[in-house]
C-alpha cells in the first residue's frame, strides 16, 4: 500500500463503516414511525455533507436542515458597510478572503479593492499585525469575522501585543446565542440540533445542556469527518425518538465538558457578548462578540468615526429584497426557492450572504449541485 | 466587476476569474472572440478545442498556441520555461498531433528581469523540447518597462500533422474515462508555494511534454481512443464537464479511483481546495470504448509518465451534461469552478 492509499484509509471516511452507519441511521428514523428534522448549525458540516455526498446515504424521512452556521453569512450589510467606510477614508483594511464579496449596501470590500482601495486578503490575524508592523504610518484594520474558535485567535493576537496603527473591526459572532434564536421561531419543527465540534472545542459540551433542558430539545456534539456526521446523527435521531432532551458529546477526541480553559480565559478578558443583528435571522441576544471597554485603543469602532451613510449605507437594493437568504438561514426555505438561486445570485455576484462564503448553505448548494437524487444514476 | 461610473452607468472590467479556464473564460471567449473565426475545412475557433486543425491532402495540420504567466515562476518541478514547451506540445499532443514539426516562442520581459534567471528558463524550455523531441523554430522578444508586466510571460505556439485527428466530443453511454496518472499535484504545488501561504512540503509540479505518453495510448488503442484533453485550468472537473457537454452525455466519476498524491492531498485538505478543480500540466484524460480500455490502460502504465494510470469514470445515458462524483460515502454533482481558486497558477 503505497502513501496515498493510506491517506484514503482514514478511518473517518471508510466506506463500509459509512454504510453500517446509514443503515443503522435508518433503522432508528423507521422506529421513530414519522419524519424527523434536525437542525446543524455550522457550515462546516453543511460542507461535509455536500463535498462526501452524504445526503444520498440518509434515508429519506430524515430532513438534515442547514441552520446560520456560516459566520461571513450572518455578518450584517452594516458591519461590511463599516469596513467598506473605513477603505474608503484611507485605512488598510485586512480580512479573510470570503468576507471580500460579502455584499454591503452598495459595495463590497472587492469593489473597493478594485476601485484602488487597500484592501488585503489575510489568512491569519498574526498576519495582519505583521503588515501593520511593516506599515506603521498606515492605519491597518482587521476585519474579524468568524464564530468563537477565530475570536480566540484574534484576542490572543490583541493580549500578545499589537502595534499602535493596528485595530480590530469585530464582526465576531457567538454560536450559542444563534441556537436560542432559531428555537424560539414560531413555525420551527426542528427537534434536534447537531452542534459545531470546532466551537465546542473551545467552548465545551455543558454550555448547551441549559438549552437542551429549556427547549426540550436534544444537543449531540459532531466533528467533520463523514463518519462524525453519520455517527451524530445516529445519535440524535435516537435522542429525538426517546424524547431525551440531552446533550451527548460525539466528538470526544477534541470536545471536553469544560472546553480549552486558557483559550476561554483569553476570548472574555478581549471580548464581551452583547446583542446585536445577524443578517438575514434578526436581533440575536448576547449573539456578537465585541471588544470589552479596555481595548478602546484597539478598537476600530472606538478609534474612529466611522461614517457609514458615505458609502450608501442608507442605499435601497432591489435584488436584495428578493432574496430569501434570511429564510434559508432560519431553514423554512431550501436555496432552490429562491428566484435569484443560479440566475442573479451566483458565487461570482453573489446578491445574498449565504452565496459568498464557501461555507453559505446557497454556495455549497451551487457548487454541490444541490441535493438532487442521484443513487440511481448509471445503475 | 461591475463597479459605478461618473455617470452612473456600470463599467464592465475583466477579472481574474475571466483567465480561471472556468465559465466565466468560456463566456469572454464567446462572448468576444468567437466572431474572430470562421468557416474552415476542419476545426475552427467555433468548436473551442485544444487547437485548431486544417486539412491538408490527406492529413490534418494542427496548431496551437498558449500564453504562460505563473507565480512564482520557478516552482517544485519545473518553471515557466518548461511549462511552455509542455503546454503546447501537449495541446498538440491531445488533438492526436504527437510528432510536432517546430514550435515558435515569444518572450515578453520586464525591465530588471535577472539576465541569469532568463537563461535558466531557456535552459528548462531546452531540456523539456529534449524530452518532447521537438525545436522552437522562430520567436520574438520585447521588454517591458517597470511595473507594466509581472516578471516574465512567455507565449509559445506548435504545428504539426497527423492522419487521425482526436476531438473532445466523442463519448457514448459505457465509454470509459482514464487519467494518466495523480491529479492537482501542479496547482497545489505552485498554490503552496506563493509567498503568503507558507505551506513547506515535498510538492512537486507533474509539468512535462506529454506527446511519447498519448502515442503509446493511441498505438494501443487506435480509433477507440474518441475523446482527449489536457485537465489544464479547471482541472479535471472542468474537462469532464467539456467531455459531458460536448457529447451530451453524464459522466459517473468514481473519485476513489481518482489517484491523488499523498502530499498533494493533504495540502488540498489544509488549503480546503478540491484536487479535482486545480491544475495539471502533465496528465491527460482520455475517453476509451469500454473494449479498448483495459489495453489502453495497459500501454499508459507502462510508460514512465503513465505508471498511475487509472480508469475512474464511465459516460451514461443519464443526466446529460453533468458530472455525478461518487465519494465513496454517498453521490454529489461534482461542480465547474467559476473563478480562479487562488490567483495565476499557470
Amino acid at each position: 500500500m503505497d502513501a496515498a492509499d493510506q491517506a484514503r484509509e482514514l478511518k473517518f471516511r471508510d466506506p463500509a463503516r459509512a454504510r453500517a452507519l446509514a443503515e443503522a441511521l435508518a433503522r432508528e428514523v423507521a422506529a421513530a414511525g414519522r419524519p424527523v428534522e434536525v437542525m446543524h448549525v455550522c457550515g462546516t458540516h453543511e460542507q461535509a455533507i455536500a463535498r462526501f455526498g452524504l445526503r444520498a446515504a440518509f434515508p429519506r424521512d430524515l430532513h438534515v436542515i442547514m441552520g446560520p452556521g456560516c459566520p461571513v453569512c450572518v455578518t450584517d450589510t452594516p458591519e461590511v458597510d463599516e469596513a467598506v467606510a473605513l477603505a474608503a477614508a484611507g485605512a488598510r483594511v485586512c480580512t479573510y478572503g470570503d468576507m471580500l464579496r460579502l455584499p454591503g449596501a452598495s459595495r463590497s470590500l472587492g469593489d473597493v479593492q478594485g476601485e484602488g482601495g487597500k484592501v488585503e486578503v489575510v489568512y491569519s490575524v498574526t498576519q495582519a499585525v505583521e503588515i501593520a508592523r511593516a506599515r506603521p504610518a498606515e492605519d491597518v484594520v482587521f476585519f474579524a469575522s468568524g464564530f468563537e474558535t477565530t475570536a480566540v485567535a484574534t484576542a490572543a493576537a490583541i493580549l500578545g501585543g499589537v502595534p499602535p496603527n493596528f485595530s480590530v473591526l469585530s464582526a465576531h459572532k457567538y454560536v450559542p446565542a444563534a441556537m436560542e434564536v432559531v428555537a424560539r421561531l414560531e413555525d420551527t419543527k426542528i427537534e434536534g440540533y447537531l452542534a459545531a465540534g470546532h466551537a465546542a472545542t473551545i467552548t465545551g459540551w455543558e454550555i448547551f445542556v441549559p438549552f437542551a433542558r429549556a427547549t426540550g430539545s436534544p444537543v449531540v456534539v459532531a466533528g467533520f469527518e463523514p463518519l462524525d456526521v453519520l455517527a451524530a446523527l445516529l445519535e440524535l435521531v435516537r435522542l429525538v425518538r426517546e424524547e431525551r432532551p440531552e446533550v451527548v458529546n460525539c466528538y470526544p477526541r477534541c470536545v471536553t465538558r469544560e472546553g480549552n480553559r486558557p483559550a476561554l480565559e483569553k476570548l472574555w478578558k478581549v471580548f464581551r457578548v452583547v446583542d446585536g443583528d445577524w443578517r438575514g435571522i434578526a436581533r440575536v441576544p448576547s449573539g456578537n462578540l465585541e471588544l470589552r471597554p479596555e481595548w478602546a485603543a484597539v478598537d476600530a469602532r472606538r478609534r474612529f468615526r466611522i461614517d457609514t451613510a458615505l458609502v450608501g449605507g442608507t442605499a435601497k437594493n432591489e435584488l436584495a429584497d428578493r432574496c430569501l437568504c434570511g429564510l434559508i438561514m432560519q431553514a423554512r426555505k431550501d436555496p432552490s426557492d429562491c428566484e435569484l438561486f443560479g440566475k442573479e445570485c451566483r458565487p461570482e455576484a453573489p446578491v445574498g450572504a449565504c452565496m459568498v462564503s464557501s461555507e453559505g448553505a446557497c454556495r455549497i448548494w451551487h457548487a454541490y449541485g444541490g441535493a438532487p437524487d442521484l443513487r440511481g444514476v448509471g445503475a | 466587476m461591475t463597479s459605478g461610473s461618473p455617470g452612473g452607468a456600470a463599467v464592465e472590467r475583466i477579472g481574474l476569474k475571466h483567465g480561471a479556464g472556468g465559465r466565466a473564460m468560456r463566456r469572454l471567449i464567446e462572448e468576444l472572440f468567437l466572431p474572430l473565426g470562421g468557416p474552415v475545412d476542419g476545426v475552427g475557433l467555433a468548436a473551442m478545442d485544444d487547437g485548431a486543425a486544417l486539412r491538408v491532402g490527406d492529413r490534418w495540420l494542427v496548431v496551437t498556441t498558449d500564453s504562460h504567466v505563473v507565480q512564482p515562476p520557478f516552482f517544485p518541478g519545473g518553471d515557466i520555461g518548461r511549462l511552455s514547451i509542455s503546454g503546447t506540445v501537449n495541446d498538440l499532443a491531445m488533438m492526436g498531433c504527437t510528432e510536432p514539426l517546430g514550435l515558435t516562442c515569444a518572450v515578453i520581459v520586464e525591465e530588471g528581469f535577472p539576465r541569469a534567471d532568463l537563461a535558466r528558463i531557456r535552459d528548462s524550455m531546452a531540456a523539456a523540447c529534449a524530452e518532447a523531441g521537438v525545436t522552437v523554430v522562430t520567436g520574438d522578444t520585447k521588454v517591458m518597462g517597470k511595473g507594466e508586466l509581472d516578471g516574465i510571460a512567455l507565449n509559445t505556439a506548435g504545428f504539426g500533422f497527423t492522419r487521425r485527428l482526436v476531438r473532445d466530443d466523442g463519448l457514448r453511454p459505457g465509454d470509459r474515462i482514464l487519467v494518466t496518472g495523480t491529479v492537482g499535484d501542479h496547482g497545489l504545488a505552485v498554490l503552496t508555494r506563493r509567498r503568503d501561504l507558507r505551506i513547506e512540503g515535498a510538492l512537486s509540479s507533474d509539468v512535462a511534454p506529454l506527446n511519447g505518453l498519448v502515442r503509446a495510448a493511441l498505438d494501443a488503442g487506435g480509433d477507440a481512443v474518441v475523446a482527449m484533453k489536457d485537465p489544464t485550468r479547471g482541472g479535471l472537473a472542468s474537462v469532464l464537464h467539456e467531455f459531458a457537454e460536448k457529447a451530451k452525455v453524464g459522466v459517473l466519476l468514481d473519485g476513489p479511483s481518482v489517484p491523488v498524491n499523498a502530499e498533494t492531498a493533504a495540502a488540498a485538505e489544509i488549503l480546503g481546495i478540491d484536487p479535482l478543480v486545480v491544475a495539471n500540466e502533465g496528465k491527460a484524460v482520455l475517453g476509451v470504448r469500454p473494449e479498448a480500455a483495459d489495453r489502453v490502460l495497459a500501454a499508459l502504465r507502462g510508460h514512465p509518465l503513465g505508471r498511475r494510470a487509472a480508469v475512474v469514470g464511465t459516460a451514461v445515458a443519464e443526466r446529460p451534461g453533468d458530472v455525478i462524483l461518487d465519494t465513496g460515502l454517498g453521490r454529489r454533482l461534482l461542480a465547474e469552478v467559476e473563478g480562479e481558486p487562488l490567483p495565476r497558477i499557470c
